[in-house]
């Protein structure tokens, strides 16, 4: 007969606490799902710099949650205002729990004062990828980029983000910079505060 | 001295999608190379219909006056052999390193097709480490 049991307990998604999550993610899953992120967007676009943005739109979503989600779980609902405040945010806090690690430097740009760059031996989602001779300067840190791009806009810095290889002196691989260039309002209003 | 003469990987239908060799011992055109790993996909599928014992997976060592042949295959067919000199040690554990490097640096690569032939720097740089560690851990013996 219906009725007749067990009551479910019906409790909303929403009214459960939020978790501190699982801190560990197979690195081996997560690499094959990259791949495939990377194989799909190269199936629908006809250039590289097409294939770039897709990565980078797709890492604007992931960097817009992740903001959401850090401002709640680690910061109690703080709100950054200044521009070295929001960068060493990205630079620590964001690097440490996406990849476990926090980046491994953080630099003025020396010939623009709109300019700021991340530096990493090497990205994570980098780690298992060849990009073959011909696709040139392409760099699977778009993704990156844009998750920094995505962290960026939500907290009310808009900035344009790019990844770069820049090829170092006795090693063999490049090292990948994140080239973070702001817009002027932010600029405006970081002068204003200070 | 070079124990190993050189490294193939062939892929399920028999066809060649990696090939080293280090040293002047082992060194083979292209055509030679593309050669021998047919005819060695080949002596493997027929030998493990000669055994005679059910449920033979193929050659996995092959003894000859002048070098020794290690096999390994992959669940998947993916065949690694290793051409070297007789009497190596440890060639087996060489090649199980080997298949984790080629499931991490080959496989995890957005931009490698499967069943087709391996271009991947990264690859290359830790094959490289690989066979140069086990080279030095040989002679220091």
């Amino acid at each position: 007969m219906i009725g007749v049991g067990k009551i479910k307990q019906n409790t909303n998604v929403l009214d459960k606490p939020l978790s501190r999550g699982k801190q560990e993610v197979s690195l081996s899953a997560f690499a094959f799902l990259f791949s495939e992120l990377v194989q799909y967007n190269q199936t629908q676009v006809d250039n590289i710099a097409e294939l770039e943005r897709r990565l980078e739109d797709a890492g604007y979503a992931v960097g817009a949650r992740v903001l959401e989600l850090l401002c709640h779980r680690d910061k109690g609902n703080r709100r950054e205002t200044r521009l070295l405040g929001i960068l060493s945010f990205v630079h620590s806090t964001v690097w440490k729990v996406l990849f476990g690690k926090v980046a491994d430097s953080l630099e003025k740009g020396t010939e623009h004062e709109d300019e700021y760059m991340i530096s990493e031996k090497e990205l994570l989602v980098n780690r298992f990828i060849s990009i073959p001779k011909d696709m040139g300067t392409f760099n699977c840190g778009a993704f990156v980029a844009g998750i920094v791009r995505g962290v960026l806009d939500g907290a009310g810095f808009p900035a344009v983000v790019t990844a770069h290889f820049v090829p170092v002196e006795g090693q063999q691989r490049p090292r990948t910079t994140i080239l973070i260039k702001f817009a002027e309002e932010v600029l405006e209003r970081e002068a204003r505060l200070s | 001295m070079a124990a190993i003469h050189s490294f193939y990987i062939i892929n399920k239908s028999g066809g060649l999608i990696f090939y080293k060799d280090y040293g002047s011992a082992g060194r083979m055109d292209t055509n030679d190379s593309l050669r021998l790993a047919s005819l060695w996909h080949s002596m493997h599928a027929i030998s493990q219909q000669l055994s005679p014992i059910g449920g033979c997976l193929g050659i996995e060592l092959l003894e000859a006056d002048t070098f020794d042949l290690h096999c390994f295959q992959s669940l998947t067919g993916t065949k690694f052999f290793v051409v070297c000199e007789p009497g190596a040690q440890h060639v087996e554990g060489l090649l199980k390193h080997i298949y984790e490097l080629y499931t991490d640096y080959v496989l995890k690569n957005p931009f490698y097709e499967v069943e087709m032939p391996i271009r991947c720097e990264l690859f290359d740089i830790n094959l490289a480490q690989a066979i140069q560690k086990d080279r030095v851990t040989l002679l220091g013996r």
